[in-house]
């Protein structure tokens, strides 16, 4: 049996806007499992960065606000916690990594000086031990000559070693949960087999759970065990790795899974393709959504049904307790 | 070359030769601002594109790879080697010869939000190139050519009159492609087009590139650093690595028989999208050195898995190998490494 460590229920999270409100998050739902890593996968503006952002109570407001749901972490609902208690689980039992290296890493400050903060605000140690954990920390993440490199400033480090960084400081404290927001888009390949490599790695060594946000469907099918997939602030589809890339249900997994293209040379045989498939149009404005599947517009096996009522998320299989049931937002069974 | 890739066109013309290009550029210091060191974006690149092919371009950032694009186009001056397109001479044409020939070699941008003016209605920016080379003889003719750039790339006719802003990224990616293809070019420099877009509009962007190349006999020189794309658009690949080209050969030959251990590392470190399937993955330690100074003999040997002592000492030079499906199809793919 798994033990769920977070729990969200029902998150909402809206932006209050001139024109109207956002519903940027909406009605979404899922469990992290102890040691296991969610992959919460959708394309820019579907509401997964908002989500992870919501978890960690750092939605900027104005003009943002949770507005609805329930985030509960050891018996404690996270969004309804003082900033101070808050303030003692961020970065300490639930900590992130954000996308852009060059830009979260505070230019004016060695990089000894931001991980050393980390540990100050949440471990009692004497400054010599802090420095110490410091250089430890930038040991582990596999930085090379780390009693040197714990006084340079971020502007001399590379975009994979700022990453290492970021990944040194989040890891600081040893959290239960780490959010990994598209930790790897802004580095090259070779760069993003080490920093997979090296999360995995630390995961089997620190047992924490991790929640990791991509648009890549590949990186997600190397190192997640569940997968969310959001479609304009909603869960469409949710499952374990196997089920969602081998049997996905709903038109925009599928539509996802196929516009990748695959390598001739491609290792699990199948077949290149000579035209890529496509979905069709673009992200409905979440301003003016349809009435009915959010996906209708774009979607190729559209019926009537669709347009009038919008589908709840429906199990659909066995349900196992040992795992994320296999869920779409769908009426059609295709 | 395989029957099944229609869009290689093995024996057409040469139209675009590039001989040993190099960019140099200058790093100035001290108060006389004195050169103090250089960067070697590009050091010393061959290579040949034939009419109605895409040559694909892949390397990490940093491997100078856009520096070439834009050297190629003179959007950045070369610091030497030469640049011949269609028997002409480009590095030694003066300005308003470059100009003429801008209609014939036109490039598109990575970043479909900083490449458009914000001030411009889409009228006037495809308008614009039609102005500067005069190509169109009246008001009535211009919008016609306008409209019809627009049905060609999928835009809706009524966004003539919009703004950039009121586009979302694949349709501005839209717009600027039906730029590029204002003035009839027959070469194109993409220089990473697809990247900045999500994956869905990716592919719509893709199919409409390759059906925009049979449909007008385009040229494309496609810079990317997406492996799985490349392989799909391109007849050729060109891998890159601290400014040169290490290994050169069909998309087939690249993907299938890699022989630079830079490439198969890259190719290993492409994640695929599929759970059950684990592979071996040949992790390449380090990053990738600093180009200011560039590591003596192989460029690569810092980070290379099979470097031996005289990787140290000489520099490979990018020669001929066998191809290993077609051993009979000799001269179409090279490489540069002492081992491979």
């Amino acid at each position: 049996m798994m033990e769920v460590i977070l729990e969200v229920k029902g998150l909402k999270t809206s932006f209050f806007t001139e024109a109207g409100e956002v519903k940027a998050v909406d009605d979404v739902s899922f469990n992290v499992f102890k040691g296991k890593t969610l992959g919460i996968v959708g394309e820019s503006g579907c509401g997964k960065s908002v989500s992870s952002l919501s978890m960690m109570r750092l939605i900027p407001n104005p003009p943002g606000r949770i507005i609805g749901g329930q985030i509960l972490y050891q018996g404690r609902d996270l969004l309804k916690l003082e900033l101070d208690e808050m303030r003692k689980i961020r970065g300490n039992e639930i900590s992130m990594i954000f996308q852009e290296p060059m830009t979260s890493l505070n230019p004016v400050f060695t990089i000894g000086n931001q991980i050393c903060e980390a540990i100050e605000l949440h471990q009692d140690l004497s400054k010599k031990e802090i420095r110490n954990k410091a250089i430890e920390m930038l040991k582990l993440v596999g930085i090379p000559s780390p009693e040197k490199r714990v006084n340079e400033y971020p502007h001399q480090l590379s975009g994979g070693m700022r990453q290492r960084v970021m990944i040194a400081m989040a890891l600081s404290c040893d959290p239960q949960i780490l959010i990994a927001d598209e930790p790897t888009t802004a580095l090259d390949v070779t760069i993003q087999a080490q920093i997979l490599d090296l999360l995995q790695e630390l995961q089997v060594r620190v047992g924490m759970a991790m929640i990791l946000i991509t648009h890549d469907l590949g990186v997600v099918a190397e190192v997640a065990n569940e997968v969310v997939v959001m479609y304009a602030g909603r869960v469409v589809e949710q499952g374990s790795v196997k089920e969602i890339f081998h049997h996905p249900k709903m038109p925009y997994t599928m539509g996802l899974l196929n516009s990748i293209p695959t390598l001739s040379q491609d290792p699990t045989g199948k077949v290149k393709k000579k035209r890529l498939e496509t979905i069709p149009g673009i992200v409905p404005n979440l301003l003016h959504l349809p009435m009915g599947c959010r996906f209708q517009e774009r979607c190729t096996h559209v019926v009537a049904a669709c347009k009038e009522k919008e589908p709840e998320l429906r199990v659909i299989g066995e349900v196992d307790q040992k795992k994320t049931p296999h869920a779409i937002r769908c009426v059609r069974d295709l | 070359m395989s029957p099944e890739n229609s869009l290689s066109v093995p024996n057409s013309e040469i139209i675009l030769s590039v001989c040993n290009l190099v960019k140099r550029f200058p790093i100035l210091g001290g108060i006389f601002s004195r050169e103090v060191g250089s960067v070697q974006a590009v050091s010393g690149v061959s290579f040949d594109i034939r009419r109605g092919e895409t040559l694909g371009l892949v390397g990490e950032s940093g491997c100078g790879k856009s520096t070439l694009g834009r050297s190629i186009l003179r959007l950045i001056e070369p610091t030497s080697g030469n640049v011949i397109f269609k028997g002409k001479e480009v590095t030694q044409l003066n300005a308003s010869e470059l100009r003429k020939l801008r209609r014939h070699m036109q490039v598109i941008f990575q970043d479909p939000y900083a490449s458009l003016n914000p001030r411009m209605t889409v009228e006037s920016i495809l308008g614009e190139p039609l102005d500067i080379h005069h190509i169109c003889k009246d008001k009535k003719e211009r919008g016609q050519r306008i409209l019809k750039l627009l049905d060609l790339c999928g835009l809706r006719r009524e966004s003539i009159s919009r703004y950039p802003h009121e586009f979302s990224g694949g349709q501005r990616q839209r717009i600027c492609i039906a730029r590029a293809l204002a003035v009839e070019p027959e070469f194109i420099v993409c220089d990473e087009p697809v990247s900045a877009l999500d994956v869905s509009i990716q592919a719509q962007i893709v199919n409409l590139m390759q059906d925009l190349q049979s449909e007008l006999g385009l040229t494309y020189l496609f810079i990317a650093h997406d492996l799985k794309i490349v392989e799909h658009i391109s007849t050729r690949v060109a891998v890159m690595y601290l400014g040169k080209i290490v290994e050169l050969a069909t998309a087939e030959e690249i993907y299938g028989n890699p022989k630079h251990p830079y490439t198969k590392a890259l190719l290993s470190a492409i994640p695929i999208p599929d759970p059950s399937y684990k592979k071996e993955r040949i992790i390449l330690k380090g990053d990738v050195p600093s180009p200011i100074q560039p590591p003596l003999g192989c460029h690569f040997h810092p980070r290379c898995p099979i470097a031996q002592e005289n990787c140290k000492r000489d520099v490979p030079e990018l020669k001929l190998t066998q191809c290993g499906n077609n051993p009979s199809e000799t001269g179409s793919h090279s490489v540069s490494c002492h081992y491979a």
